[in-house]
């Protein structure tokens, strides 16, 4: 099997040769091509090459365009600020007033530089892939990108008792995610992660998520003319997963403070939609797992959510952080390959 | 089943409330200004204390969400503000105490962090974001003695260790107590840093600060774990 078929037939709750592994680290494309991470995402052409060396050395099923998150906002006039050991980030949020809502328009894709750099790494990617690799693609949700527009604080203040801004805010940022996932989809992308940490049970009480980041996830995917992932970023899923599963998403990709078993037992309850898991490596604890460390964490993930398809092991941020050694990097790859080989008969054998 | 057990909550709260309006009647019968102003601070806390440390441990187990922890901490605050504005304005006590971001722009947890000391009648200085350091210069021209520093993100989490030996090497006994999601995700990493003590929410910085003031935290005292002792 190739990688797209290994992660197509997994997302089919069917087992594949192996559990599908989605490594998704974005800078450590800059040290395989030995660059500073502002030199290396200054140009498209560095994230293609780092990328297809990355998936080489580690052997990863799918490749990914996601640059940085702030890059979104940067397309809004946001200022980043790069760090030479971390990924980019947003500086002060660009509204300093929220009544500014009123007053933004929705940046033209085509039309703006950081976003055309994705748009070009994509294409570069697709032409070496093909068929054979899925490319992610990488939207931030409406619900969720005003954390880096307004701050956390303000946001929280318009979401909760400004509903005329936050409505404003919404149509804009739905209209602004939409076409930039499509056009990521139509530059190559095979799906788009919809990151929306916001709608996480870690940041809003699941009553509220149904009021207002589980309709707008429903009104934006149905838009997106693709395969949708949603990525919690770390955040907690496990009160809203019957919701997630309804806005049409096909995969959630889930916590490390949540337990993997519980989450795959629920969505394998009678009744519920065929939703996958895609998870739960704590990243930041990675950088100080020894490579034993790593084969066992592998391994229990495996064996917690593994059989009969439906999961793709990977870290539970949706970014490796810079500090992650590429040795353990090597050793969770091995040891998915060593351990990820269905059927997965050894879990008994453990279990016993 | 008798009455007192199917009401076991609401008997004693009662009686207690109780016992604090009478004792206030009387201040205020006796125009004793001071004494109707400590029982009305000590009443807020009583109750503030256990809510806010109730939402913390929710949070904690994934209960309470992050939106609930800021309104809830904001409201306090804002009452506390209205009620009582003298106790927020007033000038430092000892020990000094600050809180600052470091090198993130993300300020809601150090808003969080205030809010709750304050409305808990703890004064602080609010440095805002400042990089490693400006922070350790602020601190030793201020003659801190506790710093409070929140980081959402791991890089700026692994520079509070640069703070800690800046200090340090500057000879000054400052205590470090560190938050934020990257301490949340590695329960090894405020010890990596240096920190005195890790706090995982709000309430947790204030049960710190309780315990630093009252064990003398000029002592020698081991460092801790919010919440985990």
């Amino acid at each position: 099997m190739n990688s797209l078929q290994r992660v197509l037939t997994s997302l089919g709750q069917s087992e594949p040769d192996y559990v599908p592994f989605f490594l998704l680290p974005t800078l450590h494309g800059a040290k395989e091509l030995g660059l500073s991470i502002e030199k290396y995402f200054s140009e498209a052409e560095n994230v293609a090459e780092g990328q297809l060396r990355l998936r080489a050395r580690y052997h990863h099923d799918c490749l990914y365009n996601f640059f940085y998150a702030p890059i979104e906002v940067e397309a809004w006039g946001a200022e980043i600020i790069f760090s030479p050991d971390g990924p980019p980030n947003s500086g002060q949020p660009f509204l300093a007033n929220p009544e500014d809502i009123q007053k933004l328009h929705v940046p033209s894709i085509e039309e703006t530089p950081c976003l055309s750099k994705v748009l070009k790494a994509t294409r570069l990617l697709k032409q070496a892939a093909g068929d054979e690799v899925p490319i992610i693609g990488v939207a931030v949700s409406p619900f969720s990108l005003p954390v880096m527009q307004l701050g956390f604080d303000k946001y929280f203040d318009v979401m909760l008792s400004r509903p005329d801004l936050f409505e404003r805010l919404m149509q804009v940022n739905e209209e602004f995610c939409v076409a930039w996932a499509n056009a990521q989809l139509t530059a190559g992308a095979t799906a788009i992660c919809y990151f929306d940490p916001v709608s996480s049970s870690t940041i809003i009480p699941p009553a509220l998520y149904r009021q207002t980041g589980y309709e707008i996830a429903r009104r934006t995917l149905a838009r997106i003319h693709g395969p949708t992932a949603t990525h919690l970023a770390s955040g907690r899923c496990l009160p809203i997963l019957d919701d997630l599963a309804q806005t049409g998403t096909a995969i959630v990709g889930v916590s490390a403070l949540e337990d993997l078993a519980e989450l795959k037992t629920v969505v394998c309850a009678a009744g519920r939609s065929r939703l996958s898991l895609l998870g739960n490596l704590n990243g930041i604890e990675m950088r100080r797992w020894t490579p034993r460390q790593a084969e066992a964490q592998v391994k229990a993930a495996i064996a917690k959510a593994g059989r009969g398809g439906g999961f793709i092991l990977c870290d539970n941020h949706g970014e490796i952080p810079w500090q992650v050694p590429d040795q353990i990097l090597m050793a969770i790859s091995d040891a998915v390959h060593q351990w990820g080989a269905y059927p997965l008969k050894w879990i008994e054998n453990d279990q016993e | 089943m008798n009455d007192a057990d199917q009401q076991p909550a609401v008997v004693p709260t009662a009686a207690m409330n109780s016992i604090a309006i009478e004792d206030l009647t009387q201040a205020l019968l006796s125009l004793d200004r001071l004494t109707a102003k400590t029982l009305l601070t000590q009443s807020a806390e009583s109750l503030m204390v256990p809510a806010l440390e109730q939402i913390g441990a929710g949070w904690e187990r994934g209960e309470v969400a992050l939106s609930q922890v800021y309104m809830a901490s904001r409201i306090c605050e804002d009452i506390i503000n209205q009620t009582f504005p003298s106790q927020i304005t007033a000038a430092a006590q000892p020990p000094r105490i600050a809180i600052a971001v470091l090198e993130d722009f993300h300020q809601l947890g150090k808003r969080i962090v205030s809010s709750v000391l304050r409305s808990n009648g703890i004064t602080l200085l609010d440095y805002g974001t400042l990089k490693a350091d400006e922070l350790i210069q602020r601190t030793l021209a201020d003659h801190i003695e506790i710093l409070l520093i929140s980081t959402l993100m791991l890089p700026s989490a692994l520079k509070i260790k640069l703070v800690t030996a800046g200090l340090a090497a500057a000879g000054a006994q400052v205590k470090v107590i560190v938050g934020g999601a990257p301490f949340r995700f590695d329960d090894q990493l405020w010890q990596e840093v240096g920190a005195y003590a890790m706090g995982k929410n709000a309430s947790d910085a204030l049960a710190i600060l309780r315990d630093m003031s009252s064990e003398n935290y000029h002592g020698n005292k081991d460092c801790r774990e919010g919440g985990a002792q």
